[in-house]
């Protein structure tokens, strides 16, 4: 459709100045104040700039009568168009227009601003404007991709949009970005191997890295797997040396147990406090620095073995006891004991264990730790979805229905058992395993998780592999939607399962009913294959449930302002081309927080987002978008409304010329334009978004045009 | 994402009235859940011109009565949910002045459905469709504002 359009042709038409009546402008004009970064007033001569996207926008709308509507709109010296205007040749287009029409202003009808604002800025300063001095037009992502069969309307719609853009752009002003230093630091919050490879990442960059987890041990949710797919690598053992190395790192200070409480700045000089909840044990450092020689915990033990209290370990999801004071396995790291407060009857008997050390203190409280970093990597991972929600599969019911992270503890060789894979109801070791893939994922009922939590798949078939290797004779039968073995190496490891013996029954498991006597499970599905109803006597059911945020996560990204999808994961600045940033300059997303990763993905995520987090801070500063609010004096009354308004206290009232004003702290100003928006005597200027700037959008859409 | 709203495109004469709706978008949410909107192909009607915003909170009550005085027939302010604001609390405090701004339609006699204010974030694109029909259906409905009627 859009060969037709020769895009070379129409420049020379374009120039003829415009005249024109505007309501819209007589009204606006009067009530510019322009008080800062204003120009000599002159006459605004805009350059239009309308983008044809291949198709993407020529496709639903009628171009060439866009563009002859737009040589009418008042303030308008110039008007082209091009096929792909973010190009270099349609970037030098706009550099040319500028100095040859004199151009004080740049409108460019394209995509989203939120896509391309960047670019064209950069072809607005490069044309010899002030890059502020560029409005977008937004007729692709909300005009062309929405009314795609209504050309009548998408036309329309561009018309109006181009006219409310250019009414913008006329009273646009000079602005200049503010450049801030950054802090040579870093935060990585969470520490599983996300966490420590993005910590590790950016402590051998040279740059100083506060790894917090809120666990008393790093490691993760890896660290409570067995082994892991398709390599059949033990998954400690890949772990571990990572684990010692986040330890050892001089650059990275590990704060386990701990929480961010508070984050105030922005990129550059984010403060943040940190919440080092009471341990109730003192490492060696601690007791140092309390002047106890040669105190402070080194994990002897002495303290677990006379400690009365018996609960169970989270870390085994319960299948394992452990006291008040405890560590979770022999693996941790840092290695230091941690009290469990809800569970303590403060006997003092560890105390007395521990002796001359001196490591326990019964009566810590929290204390919080303030840290000035330039960015920070928010990697707080998963859980597990509350697979009893599915009743019909039984979990929690029946004893032989497990999920697959207490398979993994079960087969681990560190486990409860020992690494004896049993059935919980007898202690039997099974010979005939069902697997319920998606358990609780792609499930459209309302009660599961619609996604795909990505690596079910192939932990199965690692399962089905183990009790195959392990347990001569056991027969792993897999019920599954599809199987998906998408990565390197997967498909392979699909093929070596199925020879090995591993039974694939493509269906999804309806119900699960428990034999009251023998504890054995009837699994029901549907063969889809081969079409027919299976009732499937089993073992030991293992339910691959799918993975939700951690959660934590939703009080973790509020306080740096990152947002997130609707299924509840956090929330990337661009799912294909930044899927590591965020909407916060700064702050940044690794492994599965973003949404569901296998291993491979997640280290490289945080390969990625340590990479991210570290430009700034190697570039040393950063530069602000100029949207501060700025007090025009003269209007106003010093009430004081909008100090209270401002989230981020950067206004305050000040003494000048025997009354009272406002004055803004620009560094703290992150230009919501909440105190813009409030002020009774229109005295707060929002650069970029200033009121006159929005009312004439207003008045040039509705009284502009055709009426 | 579900499927596209299917909405009749209205075939108008020439001269025939059309809504003339003002849409308010922050640039963290409403705005980019558009722009989602966009991405993922979902229809929806055309009457809707969009101004944006950095936050909802920089919208001063007067932009939304300019726009009436105008003679908007429907206005729109979108932001991000509550708790889930760029800049903290500008939703909050939008909120505030949008529930006043609807008081004082009521008052002097200019239907309040004509104002509304939505939260669609960045990850809704179908909820952004679904708003902008049932935003463009409503003052369909409700016809022309009356103040263009009276500054005929």
């Amino acid at each position: 459709m859009a060969e037709k359009k020769k895009t070379t042709a129409k420049k020379t038409e374009a120039k003829k100045e415009i005249k024109h009546e505007a309501p819209a402008k007589q009204e606006t004009k009067k009530q510019a104040p322009a008080p800062v970064g204003s120009t000599t007033k002159q006459e605004a001569r805009i350059g239009v700039f309308i983008c044809h996207c291949g198709t993407n926008i020529a496709g639903s709308m009628d171009i060439p009568a866009v563009q002859e509507y737009v040589k009418t709109i008042p303030n308008v010296a110039y008007v082209d168009n091009y096929k792909y205007m973010c190009s270099m040749p349609g970037q030098a287009v706009i550099n040319k227009a500028i100095t040859e029409q004199k151009l004080t202003g740049v409108v460019v009808a394209a995509c989203s601003p939120r896509l391309h604002e960047p670019t064209f800025r950069t072809a607005t300063k490069e044309g010899g404007l002030n890059p502020f001095r560029f409005e977008m037009a937004n007729i692709r992502e909300q005009n062309s991709w929405v009314h795609m069969h209504d050309q009548e309307g998408s036309t329309e719609k561009a018309k109006d949009a181009i006219r409310i853009a250019v009414a913008k752009a006329a009273l646009l002003q000079d602005l200049y970005p503010k450049a801030v230093p950054v802090e040579h630091a870093a935060m990585v919050v969470g520490a599983g191997v996300a966490g420590m490879q993005a910590a590790l990442d950016l402590a051998n960059a040279g740059i100083k890295t506060y790894l917090i987890e809120s666990d008393a041990s790093i490691g993760g949710r890896m660290s409570q797997l067995d082994k892991t797919f398709p390599t059949l690598d033990c998954s400690q053992c890949i772990l571990t040396p990572k684990m010692v190395d986040v330890g050892r790192a001089p650059n990275i200070e590990l704060m386990t147990w701990s929480e961010v409480d508070a984050v105030e700045g922005y990129i550059g000089n984010f403060d943040v406090t940190i919440r080092k909840k009471a341990r109730g044990v003192l490492s060696v450092a601690e007791a140092e620095a309390k002047g106890i020689v040669g105190g402070g915990c080194n994990g002897c033990g002495d303290c677990e073995v006379v400690c009365p209290v018996v609960k169970p370990n989270e870390f085994e999801v319960g299948m394992k006891p452990r006291k008040a004071i405890y560590i979770n396995h022999p693996q941790v790291v840092p290695l230091l004991y941690t009290i469990d407060w809800n569970s303590c009857i403060k006997c003092g008997l560890c105390v007395t264990a521990c002796g001359e050390k001196k490591a326990i203190e019964l009566e810590q409280k929290d204390e919080f730790v303030k840290v000035k970093v330039g960015t920070a990597i928010l990697a707080t991972g998963f859980d597990i979805f509350p697979v009893e929600n599915k009743t019909e599969w039984g979990y929690k019911r029946y004893e032989n229905v497990i999920t697959s992270l207490e398979f993994e503890r079960l087969i681990c060789a560190s486990g409860p058992t020992g690494g004896h894979l049993v059935r919980p109801s007898d202690g039997e070791t099974p010979k005939r395993v069902a697997f319920v893939l998606c358990a609780g994922s792609r499930d459209n009922t309302g009660n599961g998780k619609p996604y795909c939590s990505r690596f079910c798949c192939m932990y199965s078939l690692k399962h089905a592999h183990q009790i195959i290797e392990k347990i001569p004779g056991c027969v792993p039968y897999l019920f599954y939607m599809d199987i998906r073995s998408f990565g390197k190496m997967y498909e392979e490891f699909y093929y070596r399962i199925q020879d090995e013996g591993g039974k694939f029954i493509r269906g999804r498991v309806a119900n699960i009913l428990e034999d009251p006597v023998t504890k054995n499970l009837h699994v029901h599905a549907d063969d889809t294959l081969l079409d027919r109803p299976v009732d499937l006597d089993v073992d030991l059911v293992v339910l691959a449930a799918a993975v939700q945020p951690k959660e934590d996560t939703n009080r973790t990204r509020k306080l740096f302002g990152v947002s997130c999808s609707m299924d509840g994961w956090l929330l990337e600045a661009h799912p294909k081309l930044n899927p590591c940033g965020t909407t916060t300059a700064g702050v940044f997303l690794a492994g599965v927080c973003q949404a569901p990763k296998d291993i491979p993905d997640t280290v490289a995520s945080a390969e990625g987002a340590a990479s991210a987090a570290s430009i700034p801070i190697h570039m040393g500063e950063v530069e602000l978008e100029p949207y501060f609010a700025t007090c025009i004096e003269e209007k106003c009354a010093g009430c004081g409304m909008c100090v209270n308004l401002c989230p981020y206290s950067a206004l305050a009232l000040v003494e000048k010329e025997g009354r009272k004003v406002m004055q803004v702290t620009e560094a703290k100003c992150k230009g919501c334009g909440t105190c813009g928006g409030f002020c009774p005597g229109g005295a707060i200027w929002m650069n970029h978004f200033a009121t006159p700037q929005i009312v004439a959008q207003i008045d040039a859409f509705l009284l502009g045009g055709e009426q | 994402m579900s499927a596209p709203p299917e909405f009749p495109i209205p075939k108008r004469e020439p001269g025939e009235w059309k809504p003339k709706i003002v849409g308010i978008l922050c640039n963290w949410c409403s705005y980019a859940g558009a722009d989602l909107a966009g991405g993922g192909r979902i229809q929806y009607p055309p009457d809707v011109r969009v101004i944006r915003v950095m936050c909802t909170g920089r919208i001063d009550a007067l932009f939304v009565l300019k726009a009436f005085a105008d003679g908007a027939d429907g206005v729109l302010v979108s932001g991000c949910h509550f708790g889930d604001c760029h800049y903290l609390e500008g939703n909050f405090k939008a909120a505030k002045r949008m529930f006043m701004v609807k008081r004082l339609m009521k008052s002097i006699g200019l239907d309040d459905r004509r104002f509304r204010m939505t939260f669609v974030s960045a990850s809704e694109g179908a909820k952004w469709g679904a708003v902008i029909t049932d935003v463009v259906k409503t003052i369909n409905e409700l016809g022309p504002s009356p103040i263009t009627e009276f500054n005929k």
